[in-house]
Parts: structure tokens; C-alpha cells; sequence
């Protein structure tokens, strides 16, 4: 009977491998969009970047040892610390929760890969590509020097005229495509690609945490594209949106970089939350204490953290009334975070903690990061900040939020999953040595650096004077400092050594309950050779059992008869088989298109238009051929899924996951759109300088070809569509739709024509509305186009009319903001006219 | 006045935000010291909590236990104990914010601040026309309004043993209310990154007597 069982389970591994695997050899690495290899690769790639930002960091605390110090100019050093908060935020806090949640997600949910398996490799490359070229600038000396946050008009080109300045906006812009995109993946994967059974009640809590940190990747990413966008306009086409003397705003940046930028540590703090909420209750040989509390607390510390951005920006002269309300959010935004150390203190007290290596990570973690809450609280209080702000304390306290409350967990994580990532077991134990160093160093390096804050050390001073009272306490830091490299040093070191040389381990060493202990370690491509079924948080504790039910295929399906990449989606919030997906083979496309988008961000660099366009047009033209690879040009109606159920596949069914993929895209674009008109009303009412010379009149016949092009738009689309479920001709809707869309496109170019872009942040405003209205209606144009030839090529059918509901959400988004954003530019223009 | 732990010598507190010299940075600095024995001591229960979960057994683990884990853990704990200490902090840190406003008064005096990358240049509405480099002269033991405000980049004012700090953005004048107990030199620099010459970026603020302000505002002395 074993035997047999044994024979079931090799036979489906190689028939499954055969399917699943990547290419051999180096085209693999091009060419794979597994979620393991993705995951493995992007891992390696921001512990790189970790390293990268480790070095700087190294330099400033050469820098800062002594009291005059010659060893860097300001030019370099503004360089050195601007690109070790770069990196350390963009390229390694945000990648590498990124990769280690591709890696894990689909073992965590008992499926196969993520819902869009090129996209996480499209996303990865563009991350790789942009990265590396961020280190280029950085070694050739053009790196950006304005700080982090590159406050206008410091970064404006009256007073940043070199490149540095694009680099960072451009560069950052593209890498976080990699975060849009991974961010679109996570929600579409956790919501519908899932063991079947995983109500949402029974998701896996690191699950439910990266689900909530998704959609604030999406709601919190957009403003700062749109303020990187704009200040980039500003310095390439003197676009004045940040100049007080033609109506612009500095403040207006700090409103969209912060919008993004405090929601930004709690998309840095949550996945760590994740972890420690999955690894401590099974180093504690137990069960998550209150559940629903920890999902509640995760998803109100996401809403409080939209609502208090300002108190970045205390020192800036917001009103009183305004200081008190964001002092009162920031300090409430405490309160989950309270709840949160406590339940896992209380789920320390419920079991029996043992001290392996993962859980001596995670104390390390509550001790740093309690401190680092509490001095967070104390910012929070505007008039202590207004002593604190941009001086050492924060210095302190931040590096305690983001290594004691992201680092230490992340490490505690990649310990705990360590088997799963290599199969090894740790074998060598320098883990423990490393494990002291940090925290000595750490804490050697940042407590005092609190004290010398208050005795007024400013940031991102390039030395200090002797005699200042300093000196002591910046030597010790330095040396602390070299402490703490070591010990992150092996880590790695630690890390990479049990990675290739350990001896082999058996599968699930903690006696974990989660499904991504389910599989052989490490996890195969397929990751689950049957989708499980599953009725409790912990499948593997009800059944331990479950693996080799998976193994023999006694799971959905669990027989490869149709020699394809398939996979199962379920229902929303029950979880019932609902259809099956097929996934994409192996492809060139996204590294290609990778490629072509990294020239099309950073051409402008060098205000090479051109070049920028013609990428433009290639990364349109790799786009569809991406998009027309999927699909099918025959009803292949129920297929059966096994366990007796039949499904149809993910071509024949109204709302298909590109459906889901594009409608979380449009709420990040919204989210940009509404930065949008956010920025136009803040800078009507508060910056100087308004109102506008000269006011953009109407007329008559933008009105009416906008309402012309709308109606056409949106009404040819829905009329293709009913065609398209009765098999009759879809022809005459599509061009109506088309020539809708074209009319929009004139409507909102009369825009143009009333104004001059560079007059004032008014006329400049206008412009990026109409082009952002030009660029959608363009965008769902050719996505219009793409399904007329579809439908010549016969992908769509009564059954089969998924692509046509893609576009028509597309079509109806750029209508919806075609309406909002010429009714928000030619208001003003009704207005003054009415007194008349 | 909180005396201070550390025994320093005069010049190495010139920039000290916890070395008050006037009445907003004396508030300030009492409520740091305040917040710092409140997070020692939140910070000590955390780690008690912690050290007695493990030198403790297991404990029960049915549902009804759990019911009770939570009561204590998340109700009583997380959410009890955070939002009492909380609410108390963040009203008295508004109290503080409302009496650090620049209000109207008889004797409140008014000067200007203008940031430029690298110096400052301060103006005197008492004495029309009367301009300083790097040096602004107030009177000791009056309420100042500083206007403050940026031909350039985003600077910040920040007198540390006076006041916290404000920025300085082109377009816009933001008001620091500040006052010195007693005549003398407090060190000033800007608290926002403004590029290369910002670590040299810094002024001097020189508090007189009320004769010596008298003697200022006539002219009588640079």
C-alpha cells in the first residue's frame, strides 16, 4: 500500500515537473515566471541591496566618528546618506517583504503559483533593472543628493541642475512598477487562488496581512508617482508646480511624498507584523490568540496610517486645529499597534515558549521595536517634535522602527522558513553569535543617539565641531556601528552557509499547522500536486496526513490529463471551487519588456525624447503580444477539476482574473487621479499666488464633445459586448466605442488650447489633467483595437467574453475620469461666468 | 527648570533642546523628561511580560480560557491600558501646543527671518529699515513673534535653548513665538537639509536688557 502510494505520488511529480518547470539553463532565469525562482531571485536581490545601503551606512559612521572629519565633502555625503535612505526604503525594505511573500504566498493558500505568474517576473526584472541602474549613478557619482524625500525647490532644477535629481525621480518611479505590480498580484492571489475550503476566516494571518498591505501599496504608492511625475515635468519643462512665484507650492510635495510616505512604514511594518504573528505562536507551541482582533488591528492601523501624514510636516506652519487633529491620529495609530504586542504577549503566556533561533530574533524584535513605538509616541506630540524634528532623535528613532520592527522579524522569518526556501536544516550554528552582535551593536549605535538629538546634532550634517559635546557619543556609535555590520554580515554569511552546504531535513522541523509545510521541501514548481481541502486555520494539525493525500493527487486537480499549467480559483469569501485558471508557459516577454520599459523611465534622463517614445511604442506593442497569448478560440465548456466537480476554465466566465488584475490597477490609478485633484484644490486655496492670471474659458465645444465622446464611448462597448454573448456581430459597437474615445481625446485637448503650460501651476495643473485624460482614452483605445482583431481571430464567444468586459472597465474608467477631470478644469470657468 | 543628568560644560549645550533658556523650550523639555520615566516605565512592563511567559507552564488551552486570554490581553492590555495612557498624553501635549501659540499681546514684539541658502537676514519692523546678518537681536523676557520665511529653499528656524523649530518656505511666513529668560547669546541653525553649506547654515540670536534693546532699536548699537 505505501509503496503504491509512493509509485502515485513519483508518477504525478514528474508528470507535474514536466508541466511546471522552468527552462533549462540560463534562459531559465530569463524565461521562468515560477513564483519560487521569482521568489529566490528577488530575495538574493534585495539582500544585495541591503548590503549596498549597509556600506553607505558604513561610510556615514566613518564620517561621523570624529568631530571634522575630512574623509567626505557635503557633495559626496549628501550623495551617501540621500541614496542609504533610498535604497534602504525603495530597494530593500519594500522588495524584500515583496519576495518573500511570492515565495510563500501560494504554499500559504495551497495553490500553484500567484494569479499572474509573468507579472512577477515583469515586475522583478524591472526592480533588478532599476536598481542596478541606481547603483551606477551611485558609483559614478551622479547619485541623487537631495535627501530621501527630495523636498522642492531643493530638488527643483534652479537649485539641483544635474541629472541626480531625475535619477531619482524617474528611477524610483520604475522600480515601483515592481510594487504596483506585486501589490496587484497579492490581492488578486489571496482573494481568489486558494486551498479549496479557505473561507476568509480560515486565511493563514500572514495572508490576511499582506492582503491589507496590498491594497496600501496601491492606495498609498500613487500620490508620491504623481509628485515624482510632476516635479519631474516642472524640471524638464519648467512646468511651475512647486515655484510660489507662479502659483505653485514646495508644500504641495510634502502633502503627496508624506500620503505615501507614512502610510509607506506601516507597508514596511505590517508584513513584519506578519510574521512574527505566524512564527511566535508555533515557536510558543501554540495557536494565534484573537485571531479577528489581529485581521481588526491590521486593518485599522492601515486606515489610521492615511491620516496622519502631516505629522511630518509639524514644523511646517499647518494651522493649530489642523496640528491637533493629526497629533491625536498619530498618537491613535498606537492603539493597534498596542493591541497587537499584546496578543502576542498573551499567545507567549497561552503556550510554551522554546528559545530556537527564530524566537530569540523575535524577542529582539519587542524590545527594539517597543522602544522605537514609544519614542514614535513621543513625535507625536507636535511640540516635542517641533524640538525632535531632523535632529538625531529621529535618526534613532526611526532606525528602531525599521531594523527592531522590520529587520528582526524578517530575519526571524527567513530563519523559520529556511527549510522550505533550501530543504536544508541549519546545520552550523553561528546564528546565535550573530544574533548578539546586532543587538549589542544596535542598540550601542542608536540608544544614544536619541540623547544627542536633544543636545541638538542635526541630520544630515556632513561633520560637527570638536567641543560640541558630541564627540563621545558619535565614536561609540561608529564603533557600535561596525558592530552591528558584523553581525549582520553573518547572518548572511550564516544564512548562505546553511543554504548550500547543510544536510538535507526532513519536511515541517517546527510541526507548523500552515500549508506551505505541506509540500516536499524545498517546494517544487507546481508547489501542491493537488489543491487541498481545508476546514481549519491549521489543516496539518487536524490532518497530519494531508501532505500525502496532496502528494497522490487525492486534491483538486490532481490528474494533468490536458498537459497545461493549471490551477484552481475559488469563491471570494467561502472558498468553493469556482473556476479553473490556466497559466501562462514560460516567457521571454517580461524580461523583454522589462528592458524596454527601464529605456522608456530613464531616456528622459538626458531629455532624449525619442528614444523614450519609440520604448513607449514597444512596450505598447511587447504589451499585446503579452496579452495576446492567453485565451482560447473554442469553447472547451466544463472541465472535470477532480473529486467529481467540473468547472469551466478561466476563458468562460464573465469576469476572468484579468478582469480582477485590471480592476485593483484602476484603484491605484484612481488614487493617482485623485492626488490629482487633491493637488489642484490645494494649491486654489493655500499657495500663493492664485488666483490665476487668466482663467481657462469652456466654451461650447469641448462641453459637447466631451459629452458627445462619453456617451459614444461607453455605449458602443456595451453594445459589442450583447453582440458578443449572442454570437452576433460585434463590429459596429467596438468602432462606435472607438470613435467615442477619439472624440474624448479632442474634448480634452481644447484644454491646450486655453492655456500655456508653464504660465502658472493653474495652466500647468490643466495640462497634466488633459494629458491624463488623453493617456487613458488612448490606452483604452488600443485596448479596444487589441479585442476588434480578437474577435476577428475568433477568442470570443457567447461563452468566452472576458476580454470584452476587460476593455469595457477600462473604457468606463477613462470616461468616468474624462467627466471628473474636465468638469474639476472648466468649473472654475462656469463659475466666473455666472455673476455675469 | 529640570536639572539635567549629565554635567556639561557651557559651550557643549548651546544647541541643547533639554538646556531650556526661555519658557517655550523649558515646557518643551519637561515634557520630554515626562514622556521618557511614562516609556521607561511601559517599556519595563513589556519586558516583565515577557520574561514571566517564559517562567511560566502552559496554560489551559479551551475555548473558554481563550475567551479569557482575551479579555485580559486585548481588552484589558491593548486596548484599555494604550488608549488611558494615550488619551492623557495627547491632551496634555495639545494643552502644551495651545500655550505655545503666538497670541496677541501688549508687550509681544515682532521681527523677521529670512532664510536664503547660506545666511539669514533679519528685519525689524520697531526699526524700520534696520537690517542684520546672521544675528538677531530681541529683548530678554518678551514675548517675540518671529516671521519667518524663504527667498530660496525650505530652511528651518530652530533656536534649540529658546524654542522648537518652523520652517522657512518660499512663499508663505509661518510665526515662532519665543522668548529668552535672561539677556545673553543662544545659537540658532536651520533645522531643514538645504544642500551643501548646510551644516554652516546657523545664526545668533543676542537677547539685551531692556536699555540694550532701547539702545538697538535707536541705533545706538550695531
Amino acid at each position: 500500500m505505501t509503496e503504491k502510494r509512493r509509485m502515485t505520488a513519483l508518477r504525478l511529480h514528474k508528470a507535474l515537473y514536466s508541466i511546471w518547470r522552468n527552462d533549462p539553463g540560463w534562459k531559465g532565469v530569463f524565461t521562468t515566471v515560477n513564483n519560487n525562482t521569482i521568489g529566490n531571485m528577488f530575495i538574493l536581490g534585495a539582500t544585495g541591496m541591503f548590503l549596498a545601503g549597509g556600506i553607505l551606512a558604513m561610510l556615514i559612521r566613518a564620517q561621523l566618528a570624529s568631530p571634522q572629519s575630512a574623509f567626505m565633502g557635503p557633495e559626496i555625503y549628501n550623495q551617501v546618506f540621500t541614496m542609504h535612505g533610498t535604497i534602504m526604503m525603495f530597494l530593500f525594505a519594500i522588495p524584500f517583504f515583496e519576495a518573500l511573500t511570492i515565495f510563500l504566498l501560494p504554499g500559504m493558500l495551497g495553490t500553484r503559483d500567484l494569479a499572474f505568474p509573468r507579472l512577477s517576473a515583469y515586475g522583478f526584472w524591472c526592480y533588478m533593472i532599476g536598481s542596478t541602474i541606481m547603483i551606477i549613478a551611485l558609483v559614478a557619482g551622479v547619485a541623487p543628493d537631495g535627501g530621501w524625500f527630495m523636498y522642492p525647490p531643493l530638488s527643483s532644477s534652479a537649485f539641483s541642475p544635474g541629472i541626480n535629481a531625475d535619477i531619482w525621480l524617474l528611477g524610483i518611479s520604475f522600480i515601483e512598477i515592481s510594487a504596483i505590480s506585486a501589490a496587484v498580484e497579492v490581492v488578486v492571489t489571496v482573494l481568489r487562488y486558494r486551498a479549496v475550503g479557505m473561507s476568509l476566516d480560515k486565511l493563514p494571518i500572514f495572508a490576511w496581512y499582506m492582503l491589507v498591505v496590498a491594497v496600501m501599496i496601491l492606495t498609498a504608492f500613487p500620490p508620491m508617482i504623481l509628485g515624482s511625475l510632476i516635479l519631474e515635468l516642472e524640471r524638464a519643462f519648467d512646468m511651475p508646480f512647486f515655484q510660489a512665484e507662479n502659483g505653485g507650492d514646495s508644500l504641495l510635495w510634502q502633502h503627496l511624498f508624506w500620503l505615501f510616505g507614512h502610510p509607506e512604514v506601516y507597508i514596511i511594518f505590517l508584513p513584519a507584523a506578519g510574521v512574527v504573528s505566524t512564527v511566535l505562536p508555533v515557536m510558543a507551541r501554540t495557536t494565534l490568540l484573537g485571531y479577528g482582533w489581529v485581521v481588526a488591528a491590521a486593518i485599522s492601523l492601515a486606515v489610521l496610517s492615511f491620516g496622519l501624514w502631516v505629522h511630518h510636516m509639524f514644523a511646517t506652519g499647518i494651522p493649530h486645529m489642523g496640528l491637533a487633529f493629526f497629533s491625536a491620529v498619530s498618537t491613535l495609530v498606537a492603539v493597534p499597534t498596542g493591541v497587537q504586542i499584546f496578543i502576542w504577549i498573551g499567545t507567549l503566556w497561552k503556550g510554551r515558549p522554546e528559545l530556537h533561533l527564530p524566537m530569540l530574533w523575535i524577542l529582539g524584535f519587542f524590545v527594539t521595536f517597543v522602544m522605537g513605538g514609544l519614542t514614535g509616541v513621543m513625535v507625536a506630540m507636535v511640540p516635542f517634535d517641533w524640538q525632535a524634528h531632523d535632529s538625531y532623535f529621529i535618526v534613532a528613532h526611526l532606525h528602531y522602527v525599521l531594523i527592531g520592527g522590520y529587520v528582526f522579524p524578517m530575519i526571524a522569518g527567513i530563519y523559520y522558513w529556511l527549510p522550505v526556501l533550501t530543504g536544508r536544516k541549519r546545520f552550523f550554528r553561528m546564528g546565535e553569535t550573530a544574533f548578539w552582535l546586532v543587538m549589542v551593536g544596535f542598540h550601542g549605535t542608536f540608544l544614544l543617539l536619541h540623547w544627542v538629538g536633544l543636545l541638538g546634532m542635526r541630520r544630515r550634517i556632513d561633520t560637527f565641531e570638536a567641543g560640541s559635546g558630541w564627540e563621545l557619543i558619535n565614536l561609540l556609535a561608529s564603533i557600535s556601528g561596525f558592530v552591528l555590520a558584523i553581525g549582520f554580515g553573518l547572518v548572511i554569511l550564516d544564512i548562505a552557509v546553511n543554504a548550500f552546504v547543510a544536510v538535507r531535513g526532513r519536511r515541517n522541523p517546527w510541526n507548523a499547522g500552515t500549508l506551505e509545510w505541506g509540500t516536499p521541501i524545498p517546494g517544487p514548481a507546481y508547489n501542491f500536486a493537488s489543491i487541498p481541502v481545508v476546514n481549519s486555520r491549521y489543516p496539518l494539525h487536524d490532518h497530519p496526513d494531508l501532505p500525502v493525500q496532496i502528494a497522490r493527487g487525492e486534491g483538486f486537480l490532481g490528474e494533468p490529463v490536458r498537459n497545461r499549467r493549471e490551477t484552481l480559483a475559488v469563491s471570494v469569501s467561502r472558498g468553493e471551487p469556482e473556476f479553473i485558471a490556466v497559466f501562462p508557459q514560460n516567457s521571454i516577454v517580461p524580461f523583454v519588456m522589462a528592458v524596454v520599459t527601464s529605456i522608456m523611465f530613464m531616456a528622459p534622463t538626458f531629455k532624449w525624447w525619442w528614444l523614450s517614445g519609440i520604448s513607449a511604442v514597444g512596450v505598447t506593442a511587447l504589451a499585446l503580444v503579452w496579452a495576446w497569448s492567453g485565451g482560447s478560440r473554442e469553447d472547451e465548456g466544463l472541465l472535470d477539476a477532480g473529486r467529481g466537480v467540473s468547472l469551466p476554465t478561466h476563458n468562460e466566465i464573465p469576469h476572468p482574473p484579468g478582469w480582477w488584475g485590471s480592476l485593483f490597477l484602476l484603484l491605484a490609478d484612481s488614487v493617482l487621479f485623485g492626488s490629482l485633484l487633491f493637488g489642484y484644490a490645494f494649491l486654489w486655496t493655500v499657495a500663493p499666488n492664485w488666483p490665476p492670471p487668466r482663467i481657462l474659458e469652456p466654451g461650447v465645444l469641448g462641453p459637447v464633445l466631451a459629452v458627445g465622446g462619453a456617451g459614444l464611448a461607453s455605449g458602443g462597448i456595451r453594445l459589442a459586448d450583447r453582440a458578443i454573448r449572442s454570437d452576433g456581430s460585434a463590429w459596429a459597437g467596438v468602432l462606435v466605442s472607438l470613435a467615442g474615445l477619439v472624440t474624448l481625446m479632442a474634448a480634452a485637448a481644447t484644454v491646450f488650447r486655453g492655456t500655456t503650460h508653464n504660465a502658472h501651476a493653474y495652466d500647468a495643473t490643466l495640462w497634466v489633467i488633459a494629458g491624463y485624460i488623453i493617456f487613458h482614452a488612448t490606452l483604452a483605445g488600443i485596448m479596444t483595437l487589441f479585442l476588434l482583431f480578437r474577435i476577428r481571430a475568433g477568442y470570443l464567444s457567447s461563452r468566452r467574453f472576458g476580454d470584452a468586459r476587460v476593455v469595457r472597465l477600462w473604457i468606463d474608467y477613462a470616461v468616468l475620469v474624462a467627466a471628473l477631470g474636465l468638469g474639476a478644469a472648466w468649473l472654475p470657468g462656469i463659475l466666473a461666468e455666472v455673476p455675469r | 527648570m529640570v536639572p539635567t543628568p549629565l554635567a556639561l560644560a557651557g559651550c557643549e549645550e548651546r544647541l541643547s533642546a533639554v538646556h531650556p533658556a526661555g519658557p517655550a523650550a523649558d515646557l518643551i523639555a519637561t515634557l520630554w523628561w515626562t514622556m521618557l520615566a511614562g516609556a521607561a516605565a511601559i517599556f519595563l512592563l513589556v519586558v516583565v511580560l515577557l520574561v514571566l511567559a517564559f517562567r511560566r507552564g502552559e496554560g489551559p488551552s479551551d475555548a473558554g480560557a481563550d475567551r479569557q486570554r482575551e479579555m485580559v490581553w486585548v481588552k484589558g492590555f491593548g486596548l484599555g491600558f494604550t488608549m488611558t495612557v494615550l488619551a492623557a498624553l495627547t491632551a496634555w501635549g495639545l494643552w502644551i501646543g495651545e500655550r505655545l501659540l503666538p497670541r496677541p499681546g501688549p508687550d509681544v514684539v515682532a521681527v523677521e527671518a529670512e532664510g536664503r541658502q547660506w545666511s539669514w537676514r533679519f528685519s525689524y519692523p520697531d526699526a524700520p529699515g534696520r537690517t542684520t546678518e546672521n544675528t538677531l537681536h530681541i529683548p530678554a523676557q518678551r514675548p517675540i513673534d518671529v516671521r519667518i520665511t524663504s527667498t530660496d529653499v525650505i530652511h528651518s528656524f530652530w533656536v534649540p535653548r529658546l524654542a522648537g523649530k518652523l520652517d522657512a518656505i518660499p512663499g508663505h511666513v509661518n510665526v515662532l513665538r519665543v522668548e529668552a529668560w535672561e539677556p545673553g547669546e543662544y545659537a540658532g541653525v536651520s533645522g531643514e537639509f538645504s544642500g551643501t553649506g548646510y551644516r554652516t547654515h546657523g545664526f545668533t540670536v543676542i537677547a539685551h536688557d531692556a536699555a540694550g534693546w532701547d539702545a538697538f532699536l535707536t541705533g545706538e548699537m550695531p
